[in-house]
């Protein structure tokens, strides 16, 4: 049998090179740091280092500070995640049915995407702010006994809420363009076949609306994992007591403030085995359940 | 079942467009009604306030006894074919055919006996557990069609349901859909700019012009008793030739062409002509002549274009006409046809109004 020859030219090589490199750099390369720094021990002053196996591992994940930050790293992910396309999800479908000053409204919502993840968290943080804050006084006011610097839920409830504002208008926008998306003719047969608009959302628009969904949902879970590091490192840091130390600002945190390269190393190669299985669980069981 | 009245109804967008004004109608029920008119003329907006899809700026509409103005789409016991069949993507052939129903708390065998039913009516009970993209585009037609039919409802609606399909597929639809209705006996309003369509399927053709019924009555008598220019123009395929014309007490004149055997005509004011094509006739002794710039052969017939010697249309240019003729008529270019035809079938209007005047 003869091979097939093709020439092969370099020149698409050098097209994909870019990316590649910059994969190579600021992926491949820190990754595979991360995973040789995790075996190792430092001293204190980084002068010398010993290879020590698996502890690096087995003492932070069966820390309770590690345990600790998973919980709260999950419980923040399903809260930011679910609120913030709930919540995106009923203001593009209030959207879509506005027709007047639609534009306007639109606009309007889709600002706080421009803001940056540690500028919200400022702005989050001079809110609950409790000389000046008004969502301080406000909360205190309607009665609660308010104080995120000692109460970890209070803390849970900032960081959680200013994620989600952050979030929703990214969502927001997706979900309307989704929306848009669906033909009028199939909204309007719908409209002659159930008289409920309520049972016309959960049966015809939602569904249609399920591929906009999952992709958010990525998205989020992503979002809420790692770049909410900028809201927590300028609101909470992570107190009271370390109860809203997401995973990766735990690692942060140990790595940078507590100079335990090792510790944080071996945190960061979990985190990506972590995040690993958790796309690799959306995209083989969630997916199939997106219709067509 | 039971009819449809239309009373004094208008439709204005909130843009301010004026896209019904004031239309009155009686559909009886279980007739088959066309509505038939240039694009942007307001069909489709007469058919959708029908269906409720768009309000009612003013008047009434009635289905049977009850007014329907203020009752949701849902309740008003309508069904409706989309053009572009308008299938929810997500939902199988049965549970497309069924969610109507569904929805209405209609028991479970019986939904299933009228999803099966109504599916061997239209031939698709093999694709039920299929998808809607897993079908050809005249086999979504028919799953439109059976949504339609599984509800059994007071009035059928028919938004061009036929213009995404082709020719050939077209023309059995078109006769599936006519022969459904006439077996269903439901009352059914058919909106389409296909001539054919509007011929063959119609008890009644409502021609609309600007908002506004323009004529309303069977095919036949619009096409031999057209009561405007407007209508005449519209209805018939190939169109009718219309030539502008004078009459000075004895003759209509255009040019040095001039008809005899017209009387009891304004003389100061500018007429149109009608004459179809077939009523023109190619003869020997005929008073006028064309000369050939076109034959198309349709096989059973044959259309002759041409250029009518000696006449000028408004712009000044070759009046061009057509006459159909028999197979056998199959003239050379460029060689000039006798013809004539008899004046007591042509029509003539007035050209400023468009009113009839013989
Ligand atoms: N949502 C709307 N807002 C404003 N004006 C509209 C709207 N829908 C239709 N119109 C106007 O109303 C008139 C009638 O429209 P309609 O869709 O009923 O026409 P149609 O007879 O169905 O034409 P076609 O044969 O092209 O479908 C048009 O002049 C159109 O521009
Ligand atoms: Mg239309």
């Amino acid at each position: 049998m003869k091979r097939v020859q093709f020439e092969h030219s370099p020149i698409p090589y050098l097209f994909i090179a870019p990316q590649i490199i910059i994969i190579v750099i600021f992926f491949l390369w820190p990754a595979a740091q991360a995973i040789y720094q995790s075996f190792l021990l430092e001293d204190a002053f980084g002068l010398s280092s010993q290879f020590v196996w698996f502890r690096n591992y087995t003492d932070t994940i069966f820390s309770d500070a590690w345990l600790q930050a998973a919980g709260f790293t999950l419980v923040f992910s399903a809260l930011v995640t679910f609120l913030s396309l709930a919540l995106a999800l009923l203001l593009a479908v209030k959207a879509n049915e506005v027709i007047q000053g639609a534009s306007t409204y639109k606009t309007l919502l889709m600002w706080a995407y421009a803001i940056a993840p540690p500028v919200a968290g400022l702005m989050g943080n001079l809110m609950f702010n409790p000389l000046i804050g008004d969502l301080y006084a406000f909360m205190n006011t309607i009665g609660f006994d308010f104080d995120h610097k000692l109460d970890s839920v209070d803390a849970g409830f900032v960081v959680v809420l200013i994620s989600v504002w952050k979030q929703v208008s990214v969502n927001f926008i997706f979900f309307l363009s989704g929306l848009q998306g669906i033909p009028k003719s199939v909204t309007e047969a719908a409209t002659m076949d159930c008289k409920s608009s309520f049972r016309r959302f959960w049966t015809i628009t939602f569904p249609l609306l399920a591929p906009t969904t999952f992709f958010l949902m990525v998205i989020n879970i992503t979002y809420a994992f790692f770049e909410t590091f900028g809201i927590i490192d300028t609101t909470t840091q992570g107190a009271p007591g370390g109860a809203t130390n997401t995973l990766v600002y735990k690692v942060f945190q140990d790595g940078f403030r507590g100079a335990d390269i090792g510790g944080s190393s071996a945190q960061s190669v979990v985190l990506m085995v972590m995040v690993l299985a958790l796309t690799v669980i959306q995209f083989r069981f969630i997916e199939k359940k997106v219709h067509y | 079942m039971s009819g449809v009245t239309l009373n004094s109804v208008r439709k204005t967008y909130p843009n301010g467009a004026e896209a019904i004004r004031g239309v009155d109608m009686q559909i009886n029920s279980g007739e088959l009604i066309v509505f038939v008119g240039p694009s942007g003329c307001g069909k489709s907006t007469l058919l959708r306030m029908v269906a409720g899809l768009e309000s009612i700026s003013d008047g009434q509409i009635k289905i049977g006894d009850r007014v329907i103005n203020d009752v949701s789409p849902s309740e008003r016991d309508v069904a409706m074919v989309f053009q572009n069949y308008a299938l929810y993507p997500h939902m199988s052939v049965r549970g497309n055919m069924s969610y109507g129903l569904k929805n209405r708390k209609m028991p479970k065998d019986e939904i299933e006996r009228r999803v099966n039913e109504a599916a061997a009516m239209l031939k698709i009970d093999q694709f039920l557990d299929r998808q809607p993209n897993q079908l050809s585009g005249g086999q979504r037609q028919r799953v439109a069609m059976g949504r339609a039919i599984v509800r059994n409802p007071q009035v059928f609606l028919f938004d061009e349901p036929l213009s995404n399909l082709d020719a050939k597929l077209r023309v059995q639809m078109r006769i599936e859909i006519k022969k459904l209705q006439r077996r269903m006996d439901v009352t059914s309003i058919y909106v389409t700019h296909d001539q054919t369509e509007a011929m063959t399927l119609a008890d009644r053709l409502a021609v609309i012009n600007e908002g506004r019924i323009e004529q309303m009555g069977a095919p036949m008598e619009l096409y031999s008793d057209p009561k405007t220019l407007f209508v005449a123009s519209f209805i018939g395929a190939p169109q009718i030739n219309l030539l502008p014309v004078r009459y000075d007490g004895t003759q209509l004149s255009n040019g040095s062409l001039a008809f005899t055997g017209f009387a009891d005509l304004p003389q100061d004011t500018d007429l149109v002509l009608g004459v179809r094509p077939d009523m023109l006739r190619h003869d020997p002794e005929g008073q006028f002549e064309l000369r050939v710039d076109l034959v198309e052969q349709h096989g059973g017939e044959n259309l002759v274009y041409g250029a009518l010697l000696g006449a000028r249309d408004a712009e000044g240019d070759d009046l061009e006409i057509c006459l159909k003729g028999p197979q056998d008529l199959l003239p050379e270019m460029e060689t000039v046809l006798r013809l004539g035809f008899d004046p007591s079938a042509a029509f003539v209007f007035r050209k400023d109004t468009g009113e009839r005047l013989l």
